[in-house]
């Protein structure tokens, strides 16, 4: 190409043949060259936030809501210090997203010039990979390379950081397909000897359990429907992490529920019991594990995940798969079903019988109230009269999301958004309007708490800006909630700082945004309070006041092993935790 | 988990490509996570393909000896990782410079060990030598110990320098 081009323009052509569709951003004086080409076209939509923070979260709602790649347009400086807590959630739970961020011209770099930062330096460690741009030359190769690495094998965010200068330098612009990288090439095909292994394993089983997690959702729908087909076949129960909910049906009776530290009873046995684990493209967390050293002691464990390092990081694994969950998953099935060998029948009915002792505790019963709404039942009620519509959830972090995760039924991937890794509060509303901006026809709930909530209220302004109606459900027990539940359970209920003093009105704060606030205080309204807020044709608040002491339940509490779990019905919170498990998070 | 693993330590080379930052992305990646850096050594190595070698000693579990490998390949930059411990039998080598003051028997002593541990006079004085001392590390810390009776001053050393045995290139 022979016409040279602005660095700006370059850009604004590179994200047009990117398949960009919008930016979340916020201008300042390191990208104004950027934002003028914004102005001058109509291919990419720009979103204005409130923060840069905001506009992370709406890129990773964006990105996990469609499977596509979030873009991110920030300034220099605390343009991009701001970005930093979403980048750092995009890293921990695998999101793809790019990053731009202006930088001071480049014979100013290093000498303190206004609103200069070292942006490499600073997200060096919380991004995949991150570029700062030297010369214009450079500058389109590194775009379509920054895309590449983004989406591709374990996906994660980067960052390209543009010193002003060069927006302005004329340079060549050169087309994705152009460009290969000469390091970066992930494995996809997982290896034929270890998917062999695995089967042999599975064929084995007595006491089989799928695990599954977010690798699932990030390997596209056909992983979720290969993962189907395979756990039908098995006839095997299944779990899931957190950042795993809806690559497989809820609705199924194969299906045990989330496990973990706020896991189900069943799901959590199950795995403490199981004498084959399958984990497909989950990570051993520590929310999952529990006490390492009891962690499935008498199982033998295969592990298909995209990146190497997974493999053996916290837990030994029996059989390590490097490759795409659906890429695995279909060579897997392949060579299960040519054995054409059947499970142990007689084992599995026995298995089954034993899980569905387990399930007869019924570990998320909970006790209603008369007068005031449980938040457990909130979350219920909202599910039950929004399931079969085209519904996204997503959340802030705390006692509501796991709620949330417990109550609320994801039969679909890519429906539901939280913060998992990272667990950063304020994720919700942001998510919201990414995903609503991906979705405009969609229903889009922020199931929130009231302290989360006020971490990234602003973008309310972002969602009434672009009418963009999205529902915030803030279950509202004036607590930081979890925070309040680990003080009774480990601090002698010294409730240090964690009381939401002088909350503001939730429906004035609402109205005074130019949205629609709603509350509900009592169960006898709560649903005609959730309808009202579905037919609600724009942003809402829903302030929903719930009982104030309510606990999250089942627990593992930290530092303990997954049958040693605490359920609503018997001790609650008193017991002893190991001096150990109060130093874990 | 890891506690009953025996700790060992292993001379990793790292071929990535040479671009700004990488070094940081590296050492990052050691203190970010906490592993150990023993020693580390970097230069460009290949100039045409802009590629620079970078050799790093550290000291670990096996556990955590294969998720410093594959955290290492992880990074975009980095073109291949080799164990040379286990992976391959290699030979390694270190330079240092030893710094040495005194007078009398003491200062013939320490021109009789650099003899013996054949380090080279690169500067003297009537009251001091700097010795050069090339070797494995074993020898270095050996000589650098038997210096500090005799007025040791100070040392600098380049770190381990490793290559695999054998006609085949990494």
């Amino acid at each position: 190409m022979s016409e040279k081009l602005t660095g700006a323009q370059i850009v604004l052509k590179a994200l047009k043949d990117q398949g960009v569709g919008h930016i979340f951003g916020y201008p300042g004086g390191a990208v104004l060259p950027i934002y003028d080409e914004i102005f001058q076209q109509e291919d990419v939509e720009h979103i204005l936030v409130r923060h840069e923070q905001g506009a992370t979260h709406a890129a990773e709602g964006y990105a996990r809501s469609t499977g596509k790649c979030g873009v991110v347009l920030v300034t220099s400086g605390p343009g991009a210090t701001n970005a930093v807590t979403g980048l750092t959630d995009a890293l921990m739970d695998s999101i793809p997203m790019v990053c731009i961020t202006g930088q001071v011209a480049t014979h100013l770099i290093g000498n303190d010039a206004f609103q200069e930062a070292d942006t490499v330096g600073i997200t060096r460690p919380c991004t995949k990979h991150n570029y700062l741009v030297k010369s214009v030359d450079d500058l389109a190769r590194i775009i379509h390379e920054a895309f590449h690495v983004a989406t591709s094998g374990r996906p994660g965010p980067v960052v390209i950081d543009i010193p002003k200068d060069i927006q302005f330098a004329l340079g060549k612009y050169v087309k994705p397909e152009t460009v290969r990288h000469k390091t970066y090439q992930p494995q996809i095909k997982g290896d034929m000897e270890a998917i062999k292994q695995a089967v042999d394993l599975i064929a084995g089983a007595k006491k089989p359990l799928f695990y599954t997690g977010g690798g699932v959702i990030n390997s596209g729908p056909k992983a979720s429907q290969l993962l189907r087909e395979f756990v039908k076949l098995t006839g095997f129960p299944i779990t899931s992490t957190l950042m795993g909910l809806g690559s497989y049906p809820s609705a199924d009776a194969q299906w045990l529920g989330m496990l973990g530290m706020h896991g189900t009873y069943e799901a959590n046995l199950a795995m403490h019991d199981c004498d084959v684990m399958i984990n497909i493209g989950a990570r051993f967390d520590d929310r999952i594990t529990g006490l390492l050293e009891k962690f499935a002691p008498n199982s033998k464990k295969i592990h298909i995940d995209i990146d190497p390092s997974s493999i053996n990081k916290n837990v030994m694994v029996d059989v390590g798969i490097v490759g795409d969950v659906a890429h695995v998953l279909e060579d897997m099935l392949r060579v299960y079903k040519s054995r054409s060998s059947e499970p142990d029948k007689a084992a599995m009915k026995k298995w089954w019988a034993e899980i569905e002792g387990w399930r007869a505790r019924k570990c998320l019963a909970y006790t209603p109230d008369k007068k005031s709404i449980k938040p457990q039942y909130a979350v219920e009620r909202l599910y039950e009269l929004t399931k079969g519509k085209d519904t996204y959830i997503t959340t802030e972090v705390g006692q509501h999301q796991m709620w949330a995760a417990q109550y609320y039924r994801f039969e679909d991937p890519n429906r539901w958004m939280t913060s998992g890794g990272l667990g950063t509060m304020g994720y919700g509303i942001p998510a919201a309007v990414g995903v609503q901006v991906a979705h405009p026809k969609s229903l889009v709930i922020d199931i929130a708490g009231e302290a989360s909530v006020q971490m990234t209220m602003q973008e309310l302004s972002t969602a009434v800006q672009y009418r963009l109606p999205i529902k915030i459900f803030i279950l509202n027990n004036e607590y930081m909630g979890m925070v309040r539940q680990w003080q009774e359970l480990l601090h002698g209920g010294r409730y240090s700082s964690s009381y939401s003093e002088a909350l503001p009105d939730f429906v004035k704060l609402a109205e005074a945004y130019g949205a629609t606030g709603i509350r509900a205080e009592s169960p006898d309204e709560l649903d005609d309070a959730i309808k009202k807020m579905i037919a609600t044709d724009g942003p809402v608040i829903f302030d929903c006041i719930v009982t104030k002491d309510e606990n999250c339940f089942p627990m593992i509490p930290s530092g303990a092993a997954h049958n040693e779990m605490l359920l609503a019905d018997d001790q609650g919170l008193d017991v002893e935790v190991s001096d150990a498990g109060k130093a874990m998070v | 988990m890891s506690e009953e693993q025996p700790i060992n330590t292993h001379t990793i080379a790292v071929l990535v490509d040479n671009e700004a930052g990488v070094l940081a992305r590296v050492i990052g990646l050691f203190s970010g996570r906490g592993y150990n850096i023993d020693s580390l050594t970097v230069a460009e190595v290949n100039e045409d393909e802009h590629m620079s070698r970078i050799t790093i000693v550290t000291t670990a579990t096996p556990q955590v000896i294969n998720q410093i490998k594959a955290q290492l390949q992880r990074l975009v930059p980095v073109h291949r990782v080799v164990d040379l411990t286990v992976e391959t039998d290699s030979v390694e080598r270190e330079l240092a410079l030893v710094k040495v003051a005194g007078k009398g028997n003491d200062r013939v002593e320490a021109l009789r060990m650099s003899e013996a541990f054949r380090a080279r006079v690169i500067d003297a004085t009537p009251e001091s030598f700097v010795f050069e001392i090339t070797g494995n590390t074993a020898k270095i810390d050996a000589f650098i110990g038997l210096m500090v009776p005799l007025g040791l001053q100070e040392v600098s050393r380049t770190g381990v320098a490793a290559i695999a045995r054998g006609p085949e290139r990494m």
